[in-house]
């Protein structure tokens, strides 16, 4: 029992960071319907400056996980310019492909800036664990789901109270209309890319801690699939969800099917509910229904 | 065998035509002449018929995609794994029941077929996005059966493969094996040129053109996009019986995610919905690593960081053409082709 209830807390902290990081997902999808392949070399990115921070430079953490924010929103912002503002109107296939040409080029920047060692954030976090009756949470775990918490918080006041996130729903809802009320349509994309730059690095940073920083991470954004298609591809609330939902099923899966299967289910359970999802329910929990008329 | 300096047909049959002239006849005659007299010509040099040999096989896997992304309009993220479930079922058979070569590739074509249309079906609800993401959970799941059926597969350890023979003959070294191969990608050109000039074909391009009008018009969606799964997978199956049967160890990371990426960037740099592109692109990007590394180990001396970082730098290389393409030149290097032919067919009076 104690074992599995240890298991669903690491399952909760890391759908937290599932969560973040289909936010920035499901943001770029909603406002300029592109499927960002390349969302796990982003939270790659946010990982490896904060780090660079703290152990080069000696930066103290609160300080350069700040500045790490800044720089991934101006690396959201350059390849918005760059790749992604030449594809407006081009068909769904070349866009896929363009991410994910995206993600190669990025993995390789990182590959060769930083090598494929796995680095070590120094212990930001007090590293006594807490005890909960039996149960010991480290105080990582308990930081990140907080982290997550707030940040999936303030997204939400965001878009329900500021302008700009006003604006960038009414571009989501309708270009067309949006342009129409004066609305600047390639900003909004560039906001979109910068905001979804944003989280993938605050998940980063937050996993980083957690496992230390090497390139497999970047495998958080092909498992972030399964958690915005659950949830539904074009909603905030569903990517939050659906984010919490595969990481426990994830923890899960490792207690009751991993001995069945000799290990390994992990990596492929969230890809089956994927499957399941789409037979049933191809718009996912929360996700608009798309109803074509001839 | 000169060039035709215009557009003379009168009727339909000569448009579409494939000879469409003499000299066509004639340049293809000269390129097949080309393609079987290389192996003779650089016998001794084991990689180069490699790599050729790489190539053929790519040759035919693409043509698959092609048709399933370029002709019909579903993207499929799971062609690798595709390769793969042919790979395996050839090795297999050749090695548990003793099957003869040629059957192994032709029940590898249809089991990979079966595979295929099976992760299709979801097709019929889902549309872009939502298919390359289902097609992508096809890729991670057939990816974990090959590393966890061990009593197929081998695992992660691999399976290993005899050499492709028919009779008593053994296509056992690169140079007798090029032959193999090359038969094996004319036959598939063939097969995809004519796939794509039949009613089915038609059908594929109506669908991927406005699935709406094709229903309209009487296309049967479903039957349609799962018989494009079902030969997109075939030639995918064929294409991994033979790499099984060449390489002689077949193991999982050969069929990942990565290789899928690949076969997409093929038809994307080749030209979507091409066959001749399909041939282009599969020549591109089976290419570009090799002529990378030729590149890297004639600097290394200067710069022997190089040596290290090469993975990287392919990989990095890799993502930049295909962005390059997609903004320069999204129809790919067919389309290039036929824009520098058509130059030189008015040459040099343009006008």
């Amino acid at each position: 029992m104690e074992m599995i209830l240890q298991s669903l807390i690491s399952g909760i902290v890391i759908g937290s960071i599932y969560a973040l990081v289909a936010l920035g997902f499901v943001l770029i999808y909603k406002s300029t319907a592109v499927i960002n392949f390349a969302q796990g070399e982003l939270l790659l990115f946010g990982a490896y400056i904060c780090l660079t921070l703290v152990t080069a430079l000696k930066i103290p953490f609160w300080l350069a996980f700040f500045a790490t924010l800044i720089a991934a929103a101006l690396l959201g912002f350059l390849l918005e310019r760059l790749f992604l503002r030449p594809m407006i109107g081009e068909p769904i296939i070349s866009i896929i492909m363009l991410t994910i040409g995206l993600a190669s080029l990025l993995k390789a920047v990182l590959h060769l800036i930083w090598g494929s060692e796995t680095l070590v954030f120094p212990d930001v976090f007090p590293t006594e664990p807490l005890m909960l009756g039996p149960l010991s949470i480290s105080q990582v775990y308990i930081y990140s789901v907080f982290f997550a918490i707030v940040c999936l918080i303030l997204f939400n006041i965001y878009f329900r109270f500021s302008r700009s996130g006003i604006a960038m729903r009414a571009v989501a809802n309708d270009q067309q209309a949006a342009q129409s009320m004066g609305i600047s349509i390639k900003r909004i994309f560039a906001n979109a890319w910068a905001i979804a730059a944003v989280v993938a690095s605050i998940g980063g940073i937050l996993i980083g801690n957690i496992n230390g920083v090497n390139s497999s991470l970047s495998s958080y954004g092909l498992k972030v699939f399964p958690a915005v298609i659950l949830g539904g591809l074009d909603s905030i609330p569903g990517a939050i969800v659906g984010g919490f939902t595969i990481g426990i099923l994830e923890a899960l899966a490792g207690i009751y099917i991993d001995p069945l299967v000799e290990g390994g289910s992990k990596e492929v359970v969230p890809f089956i509910i994927l499957v399941i999802v789409l037979m049933i329910k191809p718009y996912g929990l929360f996700g608009t229904e798309e109803i074509e008329k001839v | 065998m000169a060039i035709k300096c215009g557009v003379f047909k009168t009727n339909y049959k000569d448009d579409m035509a494939i000879w469409q002239t003499k000299a066509v006849k004639f340049w293809l005659a000269l390129f097949i002449l080309g393609l079987v007299a290389f192996p003779f010509v650089f016998k001794d040099s084991k990689y180069l018929l490699y790599v050729m040999n790489t190539v053929l096989i790519a040759v035919i896997a693409t043509h698959g995609l092609n048709i399933l992304t370029g002709f019909t309009g579903q993207i499929s993220l799971g062609h690798g794994a595709f390769v793969g479930v042919g790979a395996y079922t050839s090795g297999y058979l050749m090695n548990q029941f003793g099957a003869p070569f040629l059957l192994c590739v032709v029940a590898a074509g249809f089991v990979t077929a079966i595979v295929g249309m099976f992760f299709g079906i979801p097709s019929l609800r889902l549309k872009g996005l939502y298919l390359a993401i289902a097609t992508l959970a096809a890729q991670v799941i057939l990816e974990f059966v090959f590393i966890r059926w061990r009593d197929v597969t081998g695992g992660n350890q691999g399976l290993l493969v005899q050499p492709a023979s028919i009779g008593k003959f053994a296509f056992d070294t690169d140079y007798k094996f090029y032959f193999l191969a090359l038969f094996f990608a004319i036959l598939s050109t063939m097969v995809a040129k004519n796939i794509v000039r039949t009613a089915p074909g038609r059908a594929f391009m109506a669908i991927r053109d406005r699935y709406i009008s094709a229903e309209i018009i009487g296309v049967p969606l479903f039957r349609y996009k799962l018989i494009s799964f079902g030969i997109s997978s075939f030639f995918a199956g064929v294409a991994g019986s033979l790499w099984a049967h060449y390489i002689g160890i077949i193991t999982p990371e050969h069929f990942n995610v990565m290789v899928s990426v690949q076969y997409l960037s093929m038809i994307i740099v080749g030209g979507l919905g091409s066959v001749v592109g399909s041939i282009m692109g599969a020549s591109f990007i089976t290419l570009l690593p090799e002529v990378l590394r030729a590149l890297s180990n004639l600097f290394s001396d200067k710069y022997p960081f190089l040596v290290n970082a090469f993975g990287a730098i392919r990989e990095g290389v890799f993502g930049l053409v295909i962005i390059l393409f997609l903004i320069f030149e999204p129809d790919g290097l067919a389309a290039r082709w036929r824009t520098i032919k058509n130059y030189w067919k008015l040459w040099p009076f343009s006008y």
